[in-house]
């Protein structure tokens, strides 16, 4: 009689539960903020037979943190937006099988970041400080043109950053503050946060909490005119019936820090071919060139075309903060710890 | 009658084969990982957390916000359950169902509802910097405590306004006017009559308000700050980006560990305290004194400063761009320029909403009824044991249980792991708690003796269950459904979590849009808000109805 209720329950999962995967159903196991043109995948799947499903699960942490967990029975076959501040963790959980795909010597040396090729670079974006143009102007206040500009009186009480812990901008602004100024010597990275809670920082959890509850300029009723977002940020406040951006990012050299986004192919899959087919697909122009307004980050081919918008009003910086992956997955936690004793436990 | 008997204890497994599937097991399964990565008992986290200050800080802060945002919301809902449990009124139902939504709402929004109205560039501030002529916003109530007290209690009210005055209504109103014929007025009528007559009730709202506030995640990280922490705080912290497991399995064991001894604590005071009641005639009236119209207008009055403005301010943005009235946001809402497979028609996001809410309600509340049933009628430390544990899916972070599942439901026959179904588990187990707290208070108060002039009379159990249990308690149980809808629609919980297939919901789109930079996006996300507001009121206003045309007005 039991089994009489636990009747419904089955009989939800079974109805509920997708159709069986098929040999060429490919899962792409990927971050809430994916992306892609409906054409473009229909595209590719008419033309290699293969049906994309798109699992979603959280942020890039969360889904690197999920891959990791799931690896003796992987929740997919291709995963997609595991970025650089990341991917130490993703490699030495060894989730990746190598593959080198044949477009992939058209991309910039800058981007392949893993000699073994176990990822391939997708896309990358910069982690910049946005601010309200119409704020700085009313002011007349200069931009700031450093990171250690940010500590003048000029500037206080006007920025909002996140918190590294739990934001990926707030973890990449605190990795340029870490390259920056470095760890040891007078002035370390610890000490330029310290001034900045002097010059009165405003700390968030989010970035939407930041820029929609906190920035000017963001639709929100915030107050502080200088946010951590990113570079790509500012097409998206066009005004339709001026045609201006009312924000734009400070793109001076060594203030914004460079995240790059990799897919890899997970150990494991049944679906080694199409896994392989979906990796090239990403590197082909039809994608590439759709990544900008799906995503709002640049394609790593230096030949795909940028839309208008994103040529008009976004920046990209010339000298970007890089740092190797290998010494963020190493001390990562280390700088989140000593940020949060400076910064919120001060 | 045996074979009836039979049914009845194998149906009592239903609700408990549920929870070990969905909860204990993947549960168990998260922690053993966690403490045990390599087969090795991990146990540095405890160490940690017993020699560190900063955690013991975080305990106590954590137990204090939530005991004091309980008995504010208890002292700022209980006028309120007895307006709505005493007098008739227009609009009553309306009332109710605006006082529930804001429940569902994400904390993101509730955050930006408060900021037009109290934040530096609100409306009060505005106001109060005009008429007084002052160069600065006089209120600061930013990233304060009084902050996430008074949104503690914005989310809390309808949780004790219902369960109470639910309760109050069924309240025989013999009782209190024998005292007042033995002389008891004004306060002591509350203090002697009311309040231990309502006890029950009160702890059940209590319990269910403590839960949820001692383990606020978003209220305390957006409205108070990095600077505030709960242990539920840490814990997301620790496994969603640190990806410290040891340490996050340390702090889910404390947090369990303590709400688990509230929740035996809190059993225990029920059951001592449940008063057996005749059941009450009609007890709704027009108010008729001066005395009780003033009663009630100051509760509406409260009522549309802290419940509905902040919701009026958001509904009002929704409809804003630049200061002028606009449709626009709607509009984006429903297109999708540039051809995304992201986007979700609202419809669509609409309808997946109320199936998972509606799949969920059902599930809750037959799997609730059984257990409630069950727990009612035997007192044994097992039943306790068992009442606390169905509690405790509430006192669990979501991103551990979300984890769990991933590594415990991914193998036939329960390879739940990409399946909607799993959603609807994740809500059912948050709602099962609700359903039981709204639904147990009025099964334990039923006097035996009619169930026992029933049995004598020939009755089965199954027709005293029927006649006489379901009729009695089908206010709380209506009480219990709208929770359960409500925590679906409003998606809490783990499926949050979960690795999810393409069944967008409302909150899920406006976490999306939330995602994307620009004031269009925020401006379609309050859009996306509004639209789940009105879905839900219309929702409660049916199942209100549905209660009215077949319940009986006991």
């Amino acid at each position: 009689m039991m089994v009489r209720w636990l009747w419904p329950l089955l009989v939800l999962g079974f109805i509920l539960h997708p159709a069986q995967a098929q040999e060429q159903t490919l899962t792409l196991l990927t971050h809430d903020s994916f992306n892609v043109s409906e054409e473009v995948l229909a595209a590719f799947e008419a033309e290699t037979g293969i049906t994309v499903q798109i699992l979603r699960s959280g942020d890039a942490g969360t889904m690197v943190n999920q891959a990791v967990l799931s690896k003796s029975n992987p929740l997919g076959d291709v995963l997609f937006g595991v970025d650089n501040t990341f991917l130490g963790r993703a490699l030495d959980a060894d989730l990746f099988v190598p593959y080198e795909s044949p477009l992939l010597e058209q991309i910039p040396d800058v981007f392949r970041l893993d000699p073994e090729n176990r990822v391939t670079p997708v896309d990358y974006g910069d982690v910049c400080l946005n601010y309200d143009k119409a704020y700085f102007e009313k002011a007349e206040l200069p931009l700031p043109e450093s990171l250690s500009d940010l500590t003048k009186p000029e500037y206080k009480g006007l920025l909002v950053v996140q918190n590294p812990a739990t934001s990926s901008p707030g973890l990449a602004f605190l990795l340029a503050t870490v390259a920056v100024f470095g760890e040891t010597g007078d002035y370390t990275y610890m000490d330029f946060w310290a001034d900045l809670v002097a010059n009165d920082v405003l700390v968030t959890e989010g970035w939407e909490d930041a820029y929609f509850g906190q920035f000017t300029a963001g639709g929100g009723d915030g107050t502080r005119p200088l946010v951590v977002s990113y570079a790509s940020s500012p097409p998206f406040t066009v005004d339709e019936k001026t045609g201006e951006a009312a924000t734009a990012s400070i793109v001076a050299d060594m203030t914004c820090f460079r995240q790059i986004e990799f897919v890899g192919i997970l150990a494991g899959t049944p679906r080694l071919e199409a896994a392989q087919q979906f990796v090239d697909f990403m590197l082909s122009p039809a994608f590439q060139e759709d990544v900008p307004l799906q995503m709002y980050v640049f394609p790593v081919h230096p030949e795909a075309a940028l839309p208008e918008m994103f040529v008009q009003f976004a920046q990209l910086p010339e000298v970007p903060v890089v740092m190797d992956f290998d010494r963020i997955n190493a001390d990562r936690e280390k700088w989140i710890q000593a940020w949060t004793e400076i910064v919120l436990r001060s | 009658m045996r074979l009836e008997r039979l049914v009845g204890r194998r149906l009592v497994l239903a609700p408990i084969v549920f929870l070990a599937i969905f909860f204990v097991y993947p549960l168990v399964s998260i922690l053993i990982v966690s403490l045990a990565p390599q087969g090795q008992i991990d146990l540095t986290g405890f160490v940690t957390l017993v020699t560190s200050n900063y955690y013991r800080q975080t305990l106590w802060f954590t137990f204090w916000q939530a005991a004091v945002s309980t008995l504010l919301t208890l002292a700022l809902a209980l006028p309120g359950a007895y307006v709505f449990a005493r007098f008739s009124f227009p609009g009553k139902s309306v009332l109710l169902a605006l006082a529930t939504l804001p429940f569902l709402l994400p904390t993101v929004v509730v955050a930006a509802a408060f900021s037009a109205l109290v934040g530096p560039r609100g409306v009060l501030n505005q106001w109060l910097m005009d008429s007084l002529q002052l160069t600065s916003p006089p209120v600061e109530l930013e990233r304060t405590l009084a902050i996430i007290l008074i949104v503690h209690v914005f989310y809390n009210y309808a949780v004790a306004l219902r369960i109470i005055s639910t309760y109050w209504l069924n309240v025989n109103l013999r009782l209190e006017e024998s005292a007042r014929v033995l002389g008891a007025y004004g306060w002591r009528l509350w203090w002697d009559v009311r309040l231990p007559l309502l006890r029950p009730a009160i702890l059940a709202a209590a319990a269910l308000v403590f839960v949820f506030t001692f383990t606020s995640f978003g209220v305390v990280l957006i409205l108070g700050g990095p600077r505030f922490a709960t242990l539920e705080v840490e814990i997301y912290r620790q496994t969603a980006h640190l990806f410290n497991l040891p340490m996050a399995a340390a702090l889910s064991l404390v947090q369990m560990a303590v709400m688990f001894a509230m929740m035996s604590l809190y059993t225990r005071l029920q059951r001592r305290l449940a008063l057996e009641r005749v059941p009450a005639e009609q007890t709704l009236r027009r108010p008729r004194t001066p005395l009780q119209y003033g009663i009630i207008t100051l509760n509406l009055v409260l009522m549309a400063v802290l419940l509905f403005a902040p919701l009026a301010a958001l509904v009002g943005r929704s409809f804003s761009a630049g200061g002028q009235f606009t449709l626009t946001y709607y509009q984006m809402l429903a297109t999708n320029p540039r051809g995304s497979v992201l986007f979700v028609p609202p419809l669509q996001a609409v309808t997946n909403s109320l199936v998972f809410a509606v799949l969920t309600t059902g599930l809750a509340i037959s799997l609730g009824a059984i257990a409630a049933h069950w727990l009612a009628r035997r007192a044994s430390r097992w039943t306790a044991w068992l009442d606390s544990l169905f509690m405790l899916p509430l006192a669990t972070s979501a991103v551990t249980l979300g984890f769990g599942y991933i590594i415990a439901l991914d193998r036939p026959p329960l390879n739940l792991r990409t399946s909607p179904a799993l959603i609807v588990a994740a809500h059912t187990l948050v709602a099962l708690p609700f359903v039981m707290r709204s639904v147990l208070p009025a099964l334990r108060s039923i006097t035996p003796s009619i169930q026992e002039s029933a049995r004598v009379l020939g009755a089965s159990s199954w027709q005293v269950w029927r006649l006489i249990d379901l009729p009695l308690i089908s206010r709380s149980l209506v009480t219990g459904a709208i929770f359960a809808f409500t925590v679906s629609l409003g998606e809490f919980g783990a499926s949050l979590f979960v690795a999810r297939p393409n069944t967008p919901t409302m909150p899920i789109v406006i976490y999306r849009l939330l995602g994307q930079p620009g004031p269009a996006n925020y401006g379609q996300a309050l859009a996306m808000s509004t639209l789940l507001l009105a879905a839900a009121c219309a929702a409660f206003l049916l199942i209100e109805r549905v209660r009215r045309a077949n319940g009986s007005e006991f």
